[in-house]
């Protein structure tokens, strides 16, 4: 049976991303290791460890850095998260100095917010009602 | 399209009457916030750039500004284009007969 193991964000830069994903955002590093300049860096999810990683991709690319920045200025998210409480989440997240893009916003089946990862991209945290 | 500014036009279109009514319960969406409402409170399948389209005309007219806000583009509305039409009739202030 096929499944998603790894899947990939870009960032501007991976030392801050790594911060944001992990101190903020409540991610736990999962793979550290140099690949050139590079790092090859994941984060799971403390609920998941051996779940989907998620690779902090550096943008060194200039097209990652255009589409980056195309998708955020119309507001539209890059990755998406799961939470518990999307209200809740944005309140603890707001006192820790995160902008959002859309506030928790009931759409009916489901609950979202948009947040700005200070990494180049926006991304929505969602949970079914 | 026409240059003149045209709130009738606008508001001829049911779509475009949904926006006004999305952004009326929340000012300052981005286009994926707008697509999303439309998709999941309305059951509306409009393209992206459909969604653009509809908010070009809005804003053409005067009823939605725009507004960078950081990196993103948020959409503002703006009544003031209705009241000059309220005005241009309504100006006997006489409540209707019952």
């Amino acid at each position: 049976m096929i499944r998603i193991n790894l899947t990939s964000i870009h960032v501007d830069d991976q030392a801050k991303a790594l911060a944001f994903y992990t101190d903020t955002l409540g991610f736990s590093k999962k793979t550290d290791e140099p690949v050139g300049d590079a790092r090859w860096l994941t984060v799971v999810s403390p609920a998941d460890p051996d779940g989907v990683e998620l690779l902090l991709e550096p943008n060194e690319h200039p097209a990652a850095r255009a589409y980056q920045e195309a998708l955020t200025a119309d507001g539209i998210p890059a990755a998406q998260f799961a939470v518990d409480d999307v209200h809740a989440e944005v309140d603890r997240l707001k006192a820790l100095g995160v902008e959002f893009s859309q506030d928790a916003t009931d759409l009916g089946p489901v609950v979202t917010a948009v947040l700005d990862d200070t990494c180049g991209n926006l991304v929505q945290l969602a949970a079914l009602t | 399209m026409s240059a003149e500014p045209d709130p009738f036009r606008a508001i001829a279109d049911p779509t475009r009457r949904l926006i006004l009514d999305e952004l009326t319960e929340s000012d300052g969406q981005t286009l994926f916030e707008i697509c999303s409402r439309l998709t999941m409170r309305h059951g509306l399948t409009s393209s992206r750039q459909a969604v653009s389209q509809h908010l070009a005309v809005l804003e053409q007219s005067g009823l939605v500004h725009t507004q960078r806000r950081g990196r993103y583009k948020l959409h503002h509305i703006d009544p003031g284009p209705l009241r000059a039409i309220v005005q241009r009739w309504l100006t006997t202030g006489e409540e209707p007969p019952p």
